[in-house]
């Protein structure tokens, strides 16, 4: 059974405008040396999908940057391989805005993508799902269940505190899904939440945006799945892997910081044979001088550490200077802090520059962030 | 078709190493580990492509498999061209004859054929055991400037070091006028580096004389290098004075390793001008646990830190367990130092596991030798391995068996 890969690389930029600010939500940088999209490319790639489609819309040159011709993922293919697919206008836009903003209309926009297709199945995922799951397992029960599509849930307790776009599934004990809603913030408590990531038949995929277009729908919780839920045998797939989707750059930092914690990294990136690819940089290793203190720290290669760091992400090629003190923070890409600099709760953006002495620092619920090339 | 290129490089990885006892008892020298995430082969390809030169020949006999799935298709040396590119060259049959790789001369000999493809100009004769960042395009520079048939790169060593070098002597103007090969006195401190630019013709020219001559043992330092120079061919001397090592025994990989660290490293790697490229694996980035200790070392990625490393250098994929202490050492990849186990001084080979409480190696005084423990040997829970010892699979079964009789 072949399956095509499909992701959309913007549709929830707003949720973190600071760090979208000049990307897309698929290349926002994470875990020290990785982009958002890299666990769902590797989690495509590990499962056998060879061909992935990567929706656009806007922003997306760091993203074609990041993913080049592919070959890092061994998605560099004569046939197949990872394709940007960039927007572009087509009968389906929507005269006010040729731009999609839905998904739904993203689907819309690439319609010729997958009517040229040869997989028969569709693996469709968000870019900002952190978890490494095997996707063929989810492919196999899908065809042996004869469902026409099949959505991935996790069991997540759900606050009303919580202000995230997240879709609830309900579901009967034989895995049926029986209700779908957007979660509104009207109840507390134990739910199925959608992650984002469906198995479909490609031709189903293909009718069921065609269909969608003709009656000017543009939702597709409420539209295509919702609608339908009867007509069509949709069904539910549990999953109790680690999984994190960000909403927001406070649950950024949170899930971030949940890659200290040894039991989230042995379940993203110490599963055998399914590792997560990432673009290579061949950065030296990190060099720990003799004054360098570091503690409970997740540190990528090219690092030249010379102070304290304690609690802290930091991405290949950041320099901490003598004195300088690095607590709760994440340091992105060739971030240099000078000597005697304090940071807490800080997240800087890739080039940033902190000079000597500075002292910054934000908080657990509310880290502050430093722009890209910023100097301090 | 094929596009003339100016320069080829031959890079002669063939050799076994045997001085590096286990570390190559499956490995050919060339794809030894270094540096923490590089192989000894990375530098002189790194060097290649730095210097310009796109088409390289790697020679290779001892066991390759090693050193070809690392070399693959050239693509971390930006060495995957249309046009040249990394071309690995074992020993072949042919319709008449099929041979080894008699000696380094021989080696080229056999691949005069590749050479020729490419119509260049100059063959630079490189081999795949040292260490050490340099410009070949200099060298060719003067090599051209000199109108030489052969030029050789020379570095100073210290008199008593001569003896372990080719050395050379020169006039005023660098012009190689006597070669001796390991000396056990001269004036001279000039020693090869054993990187050679050769002028394309005359190199075939002496290729041919030297397969014909039954008493040659068709080596460059040994046979080629003194024939030219009888002949009166133009030679000189390219001095170098950069960092370089060779790294043919276990003390010297180790000193080369130790040259990575400190707060002005001899060599460093993290000069963006020269870089030294190498291929990489998807490996999560490295984790210092809360209460570890690292100090005057390289880490890199996959590495689970949660106890002490003082001046050391890890490869990736190691673990360190809380309570144990790694000293003046050097780690290859995919290594756990269980608990509680202390090493110091030394070099563990690949995928060695050292039982919790173990001991491998000791303080480094004067007195004491370097300890090796040989690639995927378990050290026994316990277990004290001396210093100065080579431990191999047999001495790590009779720890295991004494062990059990205890």
């Amino acid at each position: 059974m072949s399956a095509v890969g499909i992701i959309f690389s913007n549709l929830h930029d707003k949720n973190i405008a600071e760090l979208t600010r000049q990307r897309t939500m698929a290349s926002v940088p994470f875990g020290c040396r990785y982009r958002l999209i890299d666990f769902t490319l590797s989690n495509m790639v590990n499962s056998g999908i060879t061909h992935v489609g990567v929706i656009t819309h806007y922003n997306y040159q760091s993203l074609m940057d990041h993913i080049g011709s592919g070959k890092d993922w061994d998605l560099a293919r004569r046939s197949g391989g990872v394709q940007i697919l960039p927007p572009y206008i087509t009968a389906f836009s929507n005269s006010a805005n040729f731009l999609y903003n839905t998904r739904l209309e993203a689907l819309k926009s690439i319609n010729s993508f997958i009517t040229n297709c040869k997989e028969d199945y569709v693996v469709l995922s968000d870019c900002d799902v952190i978890c490494n799951i095997d996707l063929s397992a989810i492919l196999e029960t899908h065809v042996r269940s004869g469902a026409d599509a099949t959505f991935i849930v996790k069991r997540s307790y759900l606050t009303k505190e919580l202000k995230a776009p997240t879709v609830v599934m309900e579901s009967d004990e034989n895995g049926r899904l029986t209700g779908v809603e957007e979660y509104s913030g009207n109840k507390s408590g134990y739910a199925d939440v959608s992650l984002n990531i469906w198995v479909t038949q490609r031709r189903f995929l293909e009718d069921s945006v065609l269909d969608a277009a003709a009656h000017g729908y543009d939702d597709f919780t409420n539209d295509v799945i919702k609608r339908n839920l009867y007509a069509y045998n949709f069904r539910v797939y549990p999953c109790s892997d680690y999984f994190a989707s960000v909403h927001s750059l406070t649950d950024y930092y949170m899930c971030s910081m949940d890659l200290l914690d040894a039991n989230v990294r042995r379940q993203l990136f110490d599963v055998k044979s399914r590792p997560i690819y990432t673009k290579i940089r061949n950065s030296p290793p990190t060099v720990y001088s003799r004054e360098g203190i570091v503690k409970n720290s997740l540190v990528a290669d090219g690092c030249l550490i010379e102070g304290t760091v304690e609690n802290s992400i930091l991405f290949r090629g950041v320099k901490v200077g003598k004195g300088t003190h690095i607590r709760n923070s994440i340091l992105m890409q060739d971030t240099l802090t000078g000597e005697n600099v304090y940071l807490n709760c800080v997240i800087t953006d890739k080039d940033v520059v902190l000079r000597d002495g500075r002292v910054l620092s934000g908080h657990e619920t509310m880290p502050f962030y430093i722009r890209k090339g910023s100097i301090v | 078709m094929i596009r003339k290129k100016e320069c080829v490089a031959m890079l002669l990885a063939g050799g076994q190493g045997s001085r590096l006892y286990l570390l190559t008892e499956r490995t050919a020298k060339p794809a030894v580990s270094f540096g923490g995430k590089y192989r000894i082969i990375d530098f002189p390809l790194s060097n290649c492509i730095n210097s310009g030169i796109d088409t390289v020949g790697v020679l290779t006999q001892y066991q390759p498999l090693a050193l070809n799935e690392y070399i693959g298709n050239g693509q971390p040396w930006d060495l995957d061209r249309v046009l040249g590119g990394i071309m690995v060259l074992p020993p072949y049959q042919g319709s008449k004859r099929a041979d080894w790789y008699k000696g380094t001369a021989n080696a080229i000999y056999q691949n005069m054929n590749f050479i020729e493809r490419y119509d260049p100009e100059y063959v630079v004769v490189l081999s795949g055991d040292h260490i050490y960042k340099m410009d070949y395009s200099e060298m060719v520079r003067r090599h051209k400037e000199t109108q030489a048939d052969c030029t050789i790169a020379v570095f100073h060593v210290t008199p008593e070091e001569t003896s372990r070098f080719g050395i050379m002597s020169t006039d005023k103007e660098g012009r190689i006028v006597k070669f001796e090969e390991k000396p056990k006195q001269t004036d001279s401190t000039q020693a090869s580096m054993g990187v050679y630019v050769f002028s394309k013709e005359k190199l075939f020219q002496y290729l041919e004389e030297d397969e014909h001559d039954p008493e040659s043992e068709n080596d460059f330092g040994r046979n080629i290098i003194p024939k030219m120079l009888a002949a009166g061919e133009r030679m000189f001397a390219f001095p170098f004075s950069g960092y370089w090592k060779d790294v043919g025994t276990i003390q010297s990989l180790w000193e080369a390793n130790m040259d990575l660290l400190g707060d002005r490293p001899a060599l460093d790697l993290r000069d963006e001008s020269w870089r030294i490229f190498s291929r990489n694996y998807a490996e999560p980035p490295h984790f210092i646990g809360a209460n570890a200790v690292v100090g005057n070392s390289l880490v890199t990625e996959g590495c689970e830190i949660y106890g002490s490393v003082i001046n050391s250098v890890i490869s990736g994929d190691v673990v360190v367990e809380k309570g144990a202490v790694v000293k003046d050492s050097v780690i290859l990849d995919g290594v756990r130092i269980c608990e509680g186990a202390q090493v110091h001084y030394s070099i563990l080979d690949a995928d060695t596991t050292v039982g919790r409480g173990a001991s491998v190696g000791c303080e480094r005084k004067n007195a004491s030798g370097l300890t090796l423990v040989g690639g995927g040997l378990a050290v026994p829970e316990g277990a004290v391995i001396p210093d100065g010892v080579r431990a191999d699979g047999a001495l790590i079964a009779s720890l295991a068996h004494t062990r059990e009789a205890v």
